[in-house]
């Protein structure tokens, strides 16, 4: 247990050292800003441009952080080599796995934190209402983004970065869009096609689940039911990538 | 009990291409390492030094044998806190201070705070790093890496210390200094295991050496019983007032002769020969300077059966 905290920890002191990060972290709080610039100019109703624009900007950089550095999470300490000198200590490889893992959520979160206040405090200026459902769909965020650095994690433990970013970005995108798949192979005429869009609605993670950000907009909240149930979806998806990750990193050679 | 036992080890390497049969790095290596001695590990590039040092450290799985580490399996993850390694040209968190670099390592083993701090400061001064204690390892020479490197093998204390290469890359001051610190660990009561291809190295500090060959340990022993089993050693004559071309007797049983100026440096193939070749050089009036049998070298034995490979 230890061990997994001194990963993880130094997983987030790498994260903060990095410049790429704050760079990010610049753009995010440059589209918070420039929605109130687009709300001025719009015609339409300017909250919800807002909130609109403020959660999708948390979104896209959590995203663009969960796979960026969540594929490298494994890929640069082989590549580096550093890897060696750690797995040469008592910590297992699943300790290991596990410690980058919690490292990388650590620095989402915290990301996540600051974008989020840039925002309520960007809200209070232009006098947008703060509706709860805005802190329900960032919650919802945080479980996305932890669904997606273990998709990252699983694939960089057994390919390259660059096709650990492929696929990753692959199942990203494929995850949003798994409903039309699923309609896409009920009303299919060829079997074949239909049987893959049916094997793939099954195993790729439903991410649209974890999306209430076009309810929060208009300040809906969603039952607290279902809050908790996508929840535990995201969560148990997440264990299953991290679980299946450490077993394959176990059997293999550096 | 051993520090370290490897019986009839065997590694193979997936070959790139699909139907390709395995290739095999290690075929049936076995040597051990007492208690308490400084092992060389020698053998040129591509033997299967590091690939033995991966599967004692976990890092590779074998492909059959036995390894045990302080009399536990390799693969046993609790051995790790009694031994302690540095990899070949080490890359390190480059974001890290050495102090932090230090105590991750110190806080991996299990280590208390207080604990780490009094050892990372006896370590930065014992490989002579105490000024650049608060500098990030990006702006580490390669030297400072491997010294540091060093210093995170030892934050723990452990008792069986693997290196890889360690002297490598290093000017010959820092490689006295990796040097002297293998032996004062050797002093301490440690065993070291060291891998390496340079010679001279081998030869100065280690008590017993392995030499691989092709993934098999074709030789074993004290440095000294190495190099005199089947090595006759050569003797260096150096005389004066004659020209050693000009003395049949002397130019027939040299191997080599050079002439510098009044002297003349005669090297023979074994030491019977000194009687004869002084014989020679009274009767033809020369003095005799000096004679100085020369030791053999670990470097026929690492020479010769490479060349034969080669064939």
């Amino acid at each position: 247990m230890w061990c997994i905290a001194v990963i993880a920890q130094n997983t987030f002191r790498e994260s903060l050292r990095d410049k790429i990060l704050y760079n990010l972290l610049f753009f995010a709080v440059l589209l918070i800003g420039a929605s109130v610039l687009l709300a001025e100019l719009s015609i339409m109703e300017q909250a919800k441009i807002i909130t609109d624009m403020g959660l999708a900007a948390i979104n896209l950089v959590g995203v663009l952080i969960a796979i960026f550095v969540g594929i490298g999470l494994v890929t640069k300490e082989i590549e580096r080599r550093t890897v060696y000198t750690i797995m040469a200590r008592p910590i297992s490889r699943a300790q290991f796995l596990l410690g980058k893992y919690l490292g990388l959520v650590l620095t989402l979160l915290v990301n996540i934190g600051v974008m989020f206040a840039v925002f309520l405090i960007t809200l209070w200026i232009t006098g947008t209402p703060i509706h709860f459902s805005l802190f329900q769909a960032v919650a919802l965020i945080v479980v996305e983004l932890m669904l997606v650095t273990a998709v990252a994690l699983f694939f960089s433990t057994f390919s390259s970065a660059t096709l650990s970013a492929m696929m990753t970005i692959g199942v990203y995108v494929i995850g949003h869009l798994t409903t039309d798949l699923k309609g896409i192979a009920q009303k299919g005429e060829n079997e074949a096609l239909s049987a893959i869009m049916t094997g793939i609605y099954y195993l790729c993670p439903n991410l649209e689940y974890l999306n209430i950000k076009g309810q929060a907009a208009r300040g809906v909240s969603v039952a607290l039911s279902y809050q908790m149930l996508a929840t535990v979806y995201g969560m148990l998806y997440a264990a299953l990538l991290v679980t299946a990750a450490c077993v394959i990193f176990q059997r293999r050679d550096f | 009990m051993d520090a370290i036992r490897i019986e009839q080890l065997q590694k193979s390497f997936k070959s790139g291409w699909p139907g390709r049969p395995p290739i095999p790095v290690l075929k049936g290596l076995t040597l051990s390492v007492e208690q308490g001695e400084i092992y060389g590990f020698l053998g040129p590039n591509g033997s299967g030094k590091t690939t033995t040092l991966k599967i004692l450290l976990g890092l590779m799985k074998p492909g059959g044998g036995r390894v045990e580490l302080l009399g536990r399996p390799a693969g046993d993850v609790e051995v790790r806190r009694r031994v302690g390694f540095l990899p070949e040209s080490p890359y390190f968190y480059d974001y890290l201070t050495a102090e932090e670099f230090l105590s991750f390592y110190g806080h991996l083993a299990g280590l208390a705070r207080g604990v780490i701090k009094e050892r990372a400061d006896h370590l930065l001064e014992l490989v002579g790093l105490t000024h650049a204690r608060a500098r990030e390892l990006r702006k580490f020479s390669k030297g400072m890496l491997q010294r540091v490197g060093l210093a995170q093998a030892l934050i723990h204390d452990p008792e069986l210390v693997i290196l890889d290469e360690p002297m490598s890359g290093l000017d010959p001051l820092g490689r006295k200094q990796v040097r002297d610190l293998i032996l004062k660990l050797r002093d301490q009561g440690k065993t070291v295991f060291f891998s390496t291809h340079i010679i001279p190295d081998v030869e100065m500090i280690c008590d017993r050496v392995g030499v691989v060959m092709d993934g098999r340990l074709q030789a074993a022993g004290r440095v000294e019983e190495l190099v005199q089993n089947g090595h006759a050693h050569t003797v260096e004559v150096v005389c004066e007032g004659i020209k050693g071309e000009d003395v049949p007797a002397i130019a027939k049983v040299a191997t080599r002769l050079l002439q510098r100026g009044r002297q003349c440096l005669v090297v023979l193939p074994k030491p019977d020969l000194v009687d004869e070749v002084v014989t020679a050089l009274k009767a033809q009036g020369g003095t005799l300077v000096s004679v100085t049998p020369q030791k053999g070298s670990l470097e026929e034995l690492f020479v010769q059966p490479s060349n034969n490979q080669e064939r």
